[in-house]
């Protein structure tokens, strides 16, 4: 069900706004920058925001609109910014997201970036990729799936087959994407693996100042992903125009599998037996005795989760797969909620736990705070899951809140926190029946020292 | 890496030296530039955020309320109301077809809910070129509900984080002048520009109280609407963080005939001249008696504390880069207290003036910046060997990456540092970044 009827305010919201989406992304390009096109705050609010999470250096460039820019149209600002980005930083890539404003005004930033480059024939100038990022159209996940897009589309190649992989990833942590690749050097095969913040987000320290950190997906490869064996693309719910994995078939004939998050064992085994087939490699010992390690922590825990009510909100498919995840221990998803609109929620939900109407399952989108709040109080709820946002909910309440996904803004470590594959998952489990114990033992009078 | 400047730039970096000084500011943002500015959204949102029984509401898509949710320390003795974030979250149908409607639904269906005793409307970006009359809407829901419903304009593009500020202040004054102000006394003050960060504000009010002033209204720190409606009863406004709250205390000074006077509360040397020219201003022995009698307690108690600290920081070099020039001032002056030196200062909002006497205070070679980057404090910071950043959230991973110490002043932060207690808290908060023995391995062993 939608929450909201079309004149409710949206009270704590559960989303933010497709720009940011598309700085995750274009972050994870090597030797991009970022560059919104619009008002300082967009930039300068995002950055604030990511850097709250990170705890890294993140640069993204604005416009800077004015009056007379909001008037006149932003082709001067945009022009003075990227020959001022180009001078700064040096980048292979800017990759520019429109803002609320610039769209509205109506800026045709096509075809401003035509003429920039057109007039610019002599100069070797980095790759302009462009993204339309309305904040009223969409949340951030539209931003970082339209930015996906925008980018194969502008760069991706066709030519000879290769063996190489693309893994298109989602919103994962900096540590989730580095466990593909890992898996990568395990299976011995070749992978492109797009967007890569694994180290642009999540860096050494430095001792120097670095105007791009290092790291991020090579345009080289991302050139080279029309020409790949498959594409694996995490997410069941993406954009309206399909994801990045259906241009690179559609264009270029590379068998693209849309597949939801690897999380829990049926969905990684799903993964893996996919991953088999493509390269026909057999799963490395590795991976069979992560597999194993977890299912003996599902015995040893199931008694603590059964039964047990969570609250499940963020990304639609976040909260998909923490909800195949958790049926598998028999806890109950008493919401699960996401704050994007797409009406395509619960019927994926509905594959994954078809019997949620008996289990009274309530499925909302474009939820916000509010209403996570009222209605895991009327389901009385044992647990929380999702970013930190929902703390407020969780003290209130008096019950436990997990924290994954993104903004992670009351601990350190959002940038390290596992939920895919095998290992991923028993980092996850491990974390959810602690924290059952936990409040358990704290709420006794006895104060137990075994649980 | 050698980091290079923008021309455009130049102008706004100053080295303190034998040149007579000038430095250009209070300009816009050059494009393409990584300024740690916001826009004038952000101003009004900080400037009014800590009223605590007002509903606030954001006008336009969700970005600009999804990211001031809950952003700021500012406490409340009571109503949680403004912690809450409330947004119209306008969609493509609205873009196309006008928000009003909908802000106006929204309104009615939230006063209704919560009760406020006034709304703050703030329009961002786009509500002036969708063409909203929000104007209009608000003085409607004002008639109907019986409460202040005051619009904020504060489209980000129309200027600067000043300009937000300037904003707030005129949505204030249509509060100010509008309740019973029979019940003041003639020693009475308002605080401007204290955000009860951390509790700051209480500590304040506290000392004015034991030195018998009276504090009718603090704005906008644990603010409530009542307060600000008979604001113009006091005898004198304290305006502190000068940058944001000046337009309010002038536009009191012209209406009401309340003179203003600008003070700090960071370090012991401005907390102590803050008060003494309260007490001084009202002409009063008593005041001033027990004035000096709290002051002389209040140091006695800190002052051998940080002279221990000292004994470590002594010699220590800092940069300091905050929103208001106001501040870096009196910061210096509490670095100064424990031996550290100032090398680089700047701020996003200064005036020519602000930094004239920043770079006063200042040794000669230090660095003078207006609205900077992370690559140029870098490169400063490099240059200076700097041991300690003084910021905000936004600066914080600069230092960490360049290795070396950090300290939290900005509205966000969590711990009190205004007051004589609040110098206690910032020296060891100072101390205990400085004196990490972390240092040791990011600076491969040189410390």
């Amino acid at each position: 069900m939608i929450a909201k009827e079309k004149n409710d305010p949206t009270v704590n919201a559960c989303k933010l706004c497709s720009p940011l989406g598309a700085s995750f992304v274009f972050k994870g390009i090597e030797n991009c920058i970022p560059l919104l096109h619009g008002s300082q705050g967009c930039s300068t609010y995002i950055r604030r925001y990511m850097i709250g999470h990170f705890r890294e250096p993140i640069d993204i460039a604005s416009t800077n609109f004015g009056e007379e820019t909001a008037i006149f149209g932003g082709r001067e600002n945009l022009t003075i910014a990227l020959d001022n980005i180009i001078k700064a930083y040096k980048p292979s890539v800017i990759g520019i997201a429109t803002t609320c404003l610039s769209e509205t005004i109506g800026d045709d930033v096509p075809m401003y970036l035509g003429s920039y480059v057109n007039d610019r024939k002599d100069l070797v100038i980095p790759k302009l990729v462009h993204v339309s990022t309305p904040s009223y159209k969409g949340t951030h996940q539209d931003g970082f799936y339209a930015t996906i897009n925008s980018l194969i589309e502008t760069i991706a190649e066709g030519g000879e087959k290769t063996k190489t992989i693309n893994f298109i990833m989602n919103l994962f942590s900096p540590a989730d994407i580095r466990w593909f690749k890992e898996l990568s050097e395990c299976y011995n095969i070749e992978s492109i693996i797009m967007p890569d913040y694994s180290d642009t987000l999540d860096g050494e320290y430095w001792g120097e100042y670095k105007r791009m950190p290092e790291g991020g997906t090579k345009i080289e490869d991302i050139q080279k992903m029309g020409r790949s064996i498959g594409t694996i693309e995490f997410g069941n719910i993406l954009s309206e125009k399909g994801g990045a994995g259906e241009i690179l078939e559609s264009k270029f004939g590379v068998k693209s599998y849309g597949i939801g998050f690897p999380v829990g064992i049926t969905n990684t085994d799903y993964f893996f037996s996919l991953l088999e087939s493509i390269t026909d490699t057999k799963l490395p010992e590795k991976y069979r005795k992560e597999r194993g390690l977890l299912i003996d922590s599902y015995v040893d825990g199931h008694k603590y989760l059964f039964g047990k009510k969570a609250v499940l909100y963020g990304e639609d498919d976040l909260v998909l797969g923490l909800a195949s995840f958790i049926r598998e221990l028999g806890m109950i998803p008493v919401v699960i909620g996401t704050g994007r609109k797409t009406g395509l929620l619960e019927k994926v939900i509905n594959e994954v736990i078809p019997d949620y109407k008996s289990l009274n399952i309530s499925i909302i989108e474009n939820i916000d705070f509010e209403d996570i709040g009222r209605i895991a109080q009327e389901k009385e709820a044992d647990i929380l899951i999702g970013h930190s946002k929902g703390y407020k909910v969780a003290r209130d309440l008096n019950i436990p809140l997990i924290r994954v996904g993104f903004p992670i803004h009351d601990r350190i470590g959002g940038q390290r926190v596992r939920v895919l594959g095998y290992q991923g998952t028993q980092e996850l489990l491990d974390r959810i029946i602690n924290a059952i114990i936990e409040k358990k033992q704290s709420d006794s009078p006895v104060g137990y020292m075994a649980m | 890496m050698e980091i290079s400047i923008l021309k455009d730039r130049e102008k706004q970096i100053v080295r303190k030296g034998k040149e007579p000084f000038k430095i250009a500011c209070g300009k816009q943002s050059i494009a393409g530039s990584v300024s740690q500015r916001a826009c004038v959204f952000c101003g009004s949102r900080v400037v009014l955020y800590p009223v605590t029984d007002a509903l606030h509401i954001v006008h336009g898509p969700i970005g600009c309320a999804a990211y001031t949710w809950d952003i700021r320390g500012s406490l409340s003795s009571d109503n949680e109301l403004y912690r809450s974030s409330f947004s119209t979250d306008l969609g493509e149908h609205d873009v196309i077809y006008g928000g009003e409607k909908k802000l106006y639904n929204i309104l009615i269906s939230l006063i209704d809910k919560h009760k406020p005793a006034a709304s703050f409307v703030y329009s961002t970006c786009i509500i002036g070129i969708i063409g909203d009359d929000v104007d209009s809407v608000c003085k409607r829901v004002e008639q109907e509900k019986g409460i202040p419903v005051i619009p904020v304009h504060s489209e980000g593009f129309k200027g600067s984080k000043k300009d937000g500020y300037r904003a707030a202040c005129e949505a204030l004054f249509k509060l100010v002048g509008t309740g019973d102000t029979s019940a003041i006394g003639t020693y009475s003050i308002n605080i401007l520009g204290e955000f009860n960060l951390a509790g700051e504000a209480w500590i304040i009010r506290d000392y004015y109280k034991k030195m018998g002033v009276e504090v009718v209204s603090t704005i906008t720190g644990d603010a409530t609407v009542s307060d600000i409606r008979k604001a113009h009863g006091a005898k004198l406004n304290v305006v502190q963080c000068s940058g944001s709250m000046t337009s309010l205390a002038k536009m009191m000074e012209e209406k009401y005939g309340i003179p203003y006077i600008k003070v700090s509360y960071f370090g012991i040397e401005d907390v102590s001249k803050a008060l003494y020219d309260v007490a001084e201003h009202f002409n009063s022995v008593e005041i001033m008696d027990k004035t000096k009698a709290m002051v002389f307690e209040e140091i006695d108690r800190i002052y051998p504390k940080i002279l221990e600290y000292r004994k470590d920081l002594s010699g220590k070099k800092a940069a300091i880069y905050v929103g208001g020039a106001f501040k870096a001032f009196s910061l210096i002056k509490a670095l100064n207290l424990i031996g550290m030196r100032t090398l680089i200062a700047g701020s996003q909002t200064g005036t020519e003036e602000d930094y004239k006497n920043l770079s006063e205070v200042c040794e000669d070679g230090a660095i003078i910046l207006d609205d900077s980057n992370p690559a140029e404090l870098s490169k400063y910071a490099i240059e200076k060997e700097i041991d300690l950043l003084i910021g905000g959230v936004k600066e914080r991973p600069i230092a960490y990456k360049l290795g070396f110490g950090f300290c939290d002043h900005n509205h966000e932060r969590k711990e009190a540092l205004a007051g004589f207690v609040g110098m206690l808290n910032f020296v060891r908060e100072v101390h205990s970044t400085v004196m990490s023995p972390v240092w040791k391995f990011t600076r491969g062993g040189s410390v």
